[in-house]
């Protein structure tokens, strides 16, 4: 079977404004999003506390708000996690209170209302204040330096501009699928930030085979003079690897996708984030990075030196 | 095509004999004679098999201000021996501040005390006052040393729960990881690590007058302490005691506690036995004070003050004060295992209850086995018989991950599991690539066997470069991630990894072997 011969020729690079276009439009809107709804940061990063019981018999809302009130946790956030069954409780932390005994409170009083034979402990998680702090910045340092590393990498193993080209493309992933958390309003933790470092490899993963093709095809093609020239080889260089950028995404996202259905709720928006990575970082690849990468033609000094050396090897 | 090296179908079967040697224990147990380094299992995560995970901040900066206070004590004895008069001897945070009470003094004790405290550092006295500070690196050490018995004594109130495997370890400068596999009740095992089981003995001063104290006149060398609350939250229904300000015996003493029932109002008690240093002492004391009362002190407040009838020279004291059977076992396990040289605090918690593990390895295992199967079948359809050689190599290549996970002693956590089900697409990858390029090889009229070699071989630079970029995500997540997500980070560069090693030498070796033997091919299914 094949769906996408080896001859096929799209013209990417000629809709390169239109995709610009509508991946600016993107962008804004997120951008848009994050400044005015801003994520919905979870307790990881908050501090808090979250405990997830189960309940024999799905209970009620206003049941288990009562349940907890007298224990002065009337205003936790409340919600069903997955099963009407499972309930999932949010409190936030308190200036001077013993925060981490604010779980065995709650777990107190759903015993004391519904019998400690109708609920069931499943999960507890309590950050501190400090803690918080300490994740949110370990979790933007890691992305920043994900990103420098790369950054780095494809520079010594290609060109600046070709580097560049990938770390725009990373941007445009990252601040899309930022914005969709934005948007949905899904609660962003710590395994969605492994999520978006996934999908910055994963991203570059792709970004790097349309790259290496453009190398080869440059090397073949020492002729080239024009930026016409020039846009011919890479479309023809996109055209090449998309079978392989359409399998290879649509295999990644059957695996995602059963995570997503069948994972289970703790793993939920981790593989959300997956899913909407993979959809953006498969069209970035194709219609970001490389039109970026001609864009920066002849900006850097060395680009020519770079571009013989390039060629002499073999 | 170019004759595939004999050593290489070797290499591969050697690995593949090790892995299904190394994944074996994760099914079966083992027989007595299998290699050591492949009879480990792999460990689950607490995510996955329920447990207590707690993350405890020492605040080790007390632990240091407890030590330079207890030098005060040292400090009066030099300059008492001395003859040197003392007006004030105080402690504020890392120094000492010593007030002299003769100018003329001065000079001598501050030879003196440079001498006797050479973990300080001495400032030049200004108007009679000698101000001492601990040195840096004293205070360093303090600090970790204080890290390192916290942990020696919460290890010892956790080994009192019975649990299997429990992780005690440092993180950081300052803080400690607390992991309690199979444990579930978490505010127990809060409320018995949180304790400072700070225990100390005080005389009362008899002579002071408690009612003048409590105004605010409180007489030198003495300290005012309260009993519990007879009314929870209601401070004044504690009684207050005048205490001499010095500690005449404290926990460390003590070798061990048990709970007993006290005959007199047969209640329960925990009886404390001291160790030989802390029986002379309490010797000493009882048999100083006959008359007088001293004070029991848990964890700052006074638990009972008894009239000392007699001198007691068995070395073994008594304290009541109404518990439930529950309560006393709870405090002879904290005495027994000592005190926690300065107060600890949790800071982070992440506890999971069974049954939600099991449900994490359940839904897990199925996506993984769901996920695996749509690509296999979408491989075989997609590429027929080459794509039946990349199944056998995902096949091969989660068979790698399990292997090396179990030999690498690594713990397989919930976003592991996701980790590897992400593999699981990204590891055919490789072999896309290949046939691709095999089949645009092709295309522009090769041979089939050349369209191999040439799908191979220019393949093979993508493969590494594309892989080496998602290696470097998946490095700085481990560096950066904590718990769980670190699991994500392993299983991911172990399946990337592995993935390298299937999809380019193990599909060509196959692809080798099954063309070598034919002497020419007309067509490839591909």
């Amino acid at each position: 079977m094949q769906i996408i011969r080896p001859d096929i020729n799209l013209d990417f690079i000629g809709k390169r404004k239109i995709a610009m276009f509508i991946s600016a439009l993107m962008i804004l809107i997120s951008l848009g999003m994050l400044a005015v709804k801003g994520l919905n940061f979870g307790i990881d990063f908050t501090g808090g506390t979250l405990v997830e019981v189960k309940f024999n018999k799905a209970p009620s809302i206003a049941d288990v708000r009562n349940a907890i009130s007298p224990k002065g946790y009337g205003n936790a956030v409340i919600q069903e996690f997955g099963s009407p069954e499972e309930i999932l409780i949010r409190v936030q932390n308190r200036e001077g209170e013993k925060s981490s005994d604010i779980s065995t409170a709650i777990l107190g009083g759903l015993n004391e209302s519904f019998t400690a034979a109708a609920v069931e402990m499943r999960r507890v998680e309590f950050v501190g204040p400090q803690v918080g702090e300490e994740l949110t910045r370990a979790g933007i340092m890691a992305v920043l330096i994900a990103m420098v590393a790369i950054l780095l990498y494809v520079t010594v193993r290609f060109e600046f501009r070709f580097a560049l080209g990938a770390d725009a493309a990373l941007l445009h992933d990252i601040t899309i699928v930022l914005g969709l958390f934005a948007i949905t309003g899904k609660e962003f933790t710590l395994p969605v930030i492994a999520a978006l470092l996934t999908v910055i490899g994963y991203s570059l993963n792709d970004t790097i085979v349309v790259f290496d093709r453009i190398r080869e095809n440059f090397a073949a093609n020492r002729k080239r003079k024009t930026p016409e020239d020039e846009a011919i080889v890479v479309n023809n260089s996109i055209n090449q690897t998309l079978a392989r950028t359409l399998m290879t995404s649509f295999t990644t996202l059957l695996v995602v996708a059963a995570l997503f259905f069948l994972g289970g709720e703790v793993i939920h928006d981790f593989a959300f984030a997956l899913i909407m990575g993979i959809l953006v970082g498969t069209y970035s690849s194709i219609y970001i990075a490389s039109p970026v990468m001609m864009s920066l033609a002849g900006r850097f000094k060395g680009d020519e030196e770079a571009i013989k050396e390039m060629e002499a090897r073999p | 095509m170019h004759s595939y090296p004999r050593w290489k179908f070797w290499l591969i079967a050697a690995v593949l004999v090790v892995s299904a040697m190394a994944s074996l224990p994760n099914i079966t147990s083992v027989p007595s004679w299998w290699p050591a380094s492949l009879s480990k299992p792999m460990s689950l995560g607490l995510d996955l098999k329920g447990g207590i995970h707690l993350v405890l901040d020492v605040d080790v900066d007390k632990a240091v201000a407890r030590s330079v206070e207890e030098d005060i004590d040292s400090a009066r004895q030099v300059l008492r021996k001395a003859k040197i008069l003392y007006r004030k001897l105080a402690s504020e945070g890392l120094s000492l501040q010593l007030t002299i009470k003769k100018t003329e003094d001065v000079a001598e004790a501050e030879k003196l005390l440079k001498d006797e405290f050479n973990n300080y550092d001495a400032a030049p006295a200004i108007n009679n006052v000698i101000t001492l500070t601990l040195k840096p690196a004293i205070a360093d050490e303090t600090r970790k040393f204080a890290v390192d018995q916290a942990i020696e004594v919460i290890r010892g109130r956790i080994d009192a729960l019975g649990t299997t495997e429990p992780v005690i370890v440092k993180q950081g400068s300052h803080r400690i990881l607390v992991q309690i596999p199979g444990y579930e009740d978490s505010a127990h095992a809060k409320e018995l690590i949180g304790r400072t089981a700070q225990l100390e003995f005080k005389l009362v001063d008899e002579k002071g007058d408690l009612q003048k104290a409590l105004n605010g006149d409180i007489p030198p060398g003495d300290i005012v302490m309260y009993g519990p609350q007879k009314v929870k939250g209601n401070p004044d229904s504690a009684q207050p005691y005048l205490l001499k300000k010095r500690t005449e015996l404290s926990g460390t003493e003590v070798s061990d506690a048990r709970v007993s029932i006290d005959s007199r109002f047969n209640e329960y008690a925990v009886t404390l036995k001291f160790n030989s240093k802390g029986s002379r002492q309490f010797d000493r004391l009882t048999a100083a004070h006959v008359g007088e009362r001293f004070a029991i002190i848990l964890e700052g407040v006074v638990n009972s003050a008894p009239v000392i009838r007699e001198r007691i020279s068995g070395g073994s004291a008594q304290i009541t004060g109404s518990f439930s059977p529950a309560e006393a076992h709870d405090l002879a396990i904290i005495l027994r295992a000592g005190a926690l040289p300065a107060p600890v605090k949790v800071v982070e918690e992440r506890s999971i209850g069974p049954s939600l593990g099991q449900d994490s390895i359940d839904q897990g295992m199925n996506s993984i086995i769901i996920g695996a199967i749509f690509v296999l079948i979408f491989m075989g359809v997609y590429y027929k018989v080459f794509g039946l050689v990349a199944n056998v190599a995902l096949i091969f290549n989660m068979l790698l991950i399990v292997a090396a996970m179990s030999m690498i002693g690594g713990t397989l956590t919930l976003p592991g599991i996701a980790g590897i089900v992400l593999t699981i697409g990204m590891a055919v990858d490789a072999n896309v690539l290949i046939f691709e390029r095999i089949r645009e090889e092709l295309f522009l009229g090769k041979t089939p066997l050349a369209a191999i070699d040439g799908g191979y071989d220019k393949a093979f630079s993508t493969i590494v470069d594309a892989n080496i970029t998602t290696l470097i995500a998946a490095i700085v997540l481990f560096q950066f991630g904590t718990g769980p997500v670190k699991g994500f980070a392993v299983t991911l560069s172990v399946g990337i990894l592995a993935s390298m090693f299937t999809a380019i030498t193990v599909t060509r070796a196959i692809v080798a072997a099954s063309t070598e033997r034919q002497g020419r091919i007309e067509k490839l299914s591909i």
